[in-house]
């Protein structure tokens, strides 16, 4: 019992940091400029689709890796540049379907260039699962444990100690103020799309020795990111690696111990009972509407 | 004449003339299916546009009805015919329970809650393969009113086309009417709608309730012209698609989810000539009319005639 409990722990926790990574994604975006991204899972498709055809080409998995983020990066600069900057102004939902245009954009453009079949990438280090307690893991999914909690405490620590961290948490705070003591607000913007981007790919390249990928698995994760962000709190960094982490676990743990074909079902109906006491999410800032 | 006639005599002389320019009955079946797709959207642009409360959810609704056309049949053994208005009072009603808790949640939380609730919906048509089909699907029956079956495109193109006058009729009276500028005054703002004394809460969820009887009677009417009916019909893609059309077409217009759903239907009918290109070509004029129509293409369209007179 206790080995299968294990067992639902380490692989909800791999799914799950995966979930907080794509919505840490969204909440930086959305701090920075009021978007909800929803091209946000193209991100981590692009980590995944690069490198799997990086790799191919025979490229050394490092190299492959990181031209897999620097392409999503580029893609995120662009992205702002070319169709959240031109629409500065537009009304959320209106900025809502750009994004949504973008996600369909890149996977009709991903599908081109590269095809629509399943990819899988070597794990990084050996595919043999690791007994631990009786319950087996593979070693991947340390990497993307181990990959996930850097991420967090990079962000943590240039965001609370860096001079352009603190920049970025002001524009999130407010953007007119942060702009009137000098900081230049259309670079944080653009250094968010940049950063999600990057933290999206990372994700991607992470999990598809475990969960393969195609040009289209951007859609579900863009879903379940955005849940997750919304069951932390939308605009936290710390609510969306909870309720990222959160997520997985109900996932996991409903599809081990209730049903499997239902576990989406569990996780949304535990997210509504949870949003109904707490309308807020778990870390969000109560607001107050002016009127 | 009020702008609500002249747009319900616009919509008429659409649907009553432009079967004079088909060239085969392949179009019929494409412009009822605009139809139908177009009083989905109109339902949602009540919710939407008037009332200012965003679903990810409505192709749930839109199942509901779909499903009861092939469900009615096979376990209560009703006519066909009978499980549009069925599937229309069971919509109304899921709304209604469901309606309740979830609009006092805001913004991006109720679109969260709303998109539970679409997943809901279509896992249970997945998984529920006995009763369902599955992904597979699930047949619906041929209809006969009075011994006189009802089929072929031509049929369904003044069926469908009836049906979205209807509802269009309904949705700009509804705008109209005090119940439609209560919805416009919560959707500006929320507190200033309950200090001058209107049942906030009341007219959201009525709003919901009439969004999603719209949504099941198109996709009553979508099945019974499909024969047809598969899960994606209430997935998430469907739902997001319903949104796009309001959204694009001018989320404050009826005639505007029209235009959407018309766009959106249409798209991709015409370029499949593009091929592999389709979809990202698809993508791209979504965010270029975004972009450049913010408001929305028939707002943003009377804008700039209203600027530069002919």
């Amino acid at each position: 019992m206790g080995a299968e409990l294990l067992q639902f722990l380490v692989s909800g926790l791999t799914v799950g940091a995966v979930y907080a990574l794509v919505a840490l994604g969204f909440t930086l975006i959305y701090n920075a400029s009021d978007v909800v991204n929803f091209a946000q899972g193209e991100f981590v498709m692009l980590g995944g689709m690069v490198t799997v055809f990086a790799v191919a080409a025979g490229l050394a998995l490092p190299l492959a890796a990181a031209l897999a983020i620097l392409v999503a990066v580029a893609v995120g600069l662009l992205l702002h540049r070319l169709a959240i900057e031109p629409a500065r102004g537009a009304s959320a939902v209106t900025l809502i379907i750009i994004t949504i245009g973008a996600s369909i954009f890149l996977r009709g453009v991903a599908q081109i260039v590269f095809d629509k079949q399943f990819h899988q990438l070597p794990a990084f280090s050996g595919s043999d699962p690791i007994l631990l307690a009786g319950a087996a893991i593979l070693p991947q999914s340390f990497w993307v444990l181990g990959g996930a909690v850097l991420v967090f405490l990079g962000l943590f620590v240039f965001l609370e100690k860096t001079l352009l961290g603190k920049a970025v948490l002001a524009t999130a705070a407010n953007r007119l103020a942060a702009r009137l003591v000098g900081v230049d607000t259309s670079f944080v913007l653009a250094l968010s799309f940049g950063l999600s981007a990057a933290i999206g790919a990372l994700a991607g390249i992470l999990i598809t020795p475990i969960t393969l990928t195609s040009f289209d698995v951007g859609t579900m994760l863009a879903l379940k990111g955005f849940a997750a962000a919304m069951l932390g709190g939308m605009g936290s960094p710390l609510g969306a690696v909870v309720g990222g982490l959160l997520l997985g676990l109900l996932e996991s743990f409903a599809a081990g111990t209730i049903s499997s074909a239902y576990k989406d079902a569990v996780a949304f109906v535990v997210i509504l009972a949870v949003l109904f006491t707490m309308p807020q999410g778990l870390f969000g800032r109560r607001s107050v509407e002016r009127v | 004449m009020s702008a609500r006639w002249a747009t319900l005599i616009i919509l008429a002389v659409i649907i009553g003339t432009i079967p004079w320019f088909f060239p085969s009955g392949f179009y019929f079946r494409v412009a009822a299916l605009i139809w139908v797709t177009a009083l989905a959207a109109v339902g949602l642009q009540i919710l939407m546009g008037q009332a200012g409360q965003v679903s990810l959810g409505h192709a749930g609704f839109v199942g509901i009805g779909a499903y009861t056309m092939a469900l009615g049949p096979k376990l209560l053994g009703l006519d066909v015919l009978l499980c549009l208005p069925l599937g229309a009072a069971i919509a109304g009603c899921v709304a209604f329970v469901v309606g309740r808790p979830i609009l006092r949640l805001k913004g991006h939380y109720l679109a969260v809650a709303t998109l539970g609730f679409g997943m809901l919906v279509t896992m249970v048509l997945v998984n529920e393969v006995a009763l369902t089909g599955g992904p597979d699907g699930i047949r619906i029956p041929r209809p006969e009113l009075l011994g006189w079956r009802i089929r072929g495109g031509e049929t369904f193109y003044w069926i469908t086309g009836g049906a979205l006058l209807i509802g269009v009729w309904i949705a700009l009276n509804l705008q109209a009417s005090p119940s439609g500028r209560a919805l416009a005054a919560l959707h500006d703002s929320e507190v200033a709608a309950r200090t001058v004394g209107i049942d906030v809460a009341a007219h959201k969820l009525r709003a919901f309730v009439i969004a999603a009887v719209y949504g099941s009677v198109a996709g009553g009417l979508l099945a019974l012209m499909n024969g047809f009916v598969t899960p994606d019909a209430a997935g998430f893609l469907a739902s997001i698609e319903y949104v796009t059309m309001v959204v694009i077409g001018g989320l404050a217009s009826v005639p505007g989810a029209v235009v959407g759903a018309a766009l959106l239907v249409l798209l991709p009918q015409t370029l499949t000539f593009l091929h592999e290109y389709e979809q990202a070509v698809i993508g791209l004029l979504i965010m270029l009319f975004m972009i450049f129509l913010r408001a929305g293409i028939v707002p943003g369209l009377a804008a700039l005639l209203r600027r530069r007179p002919a």
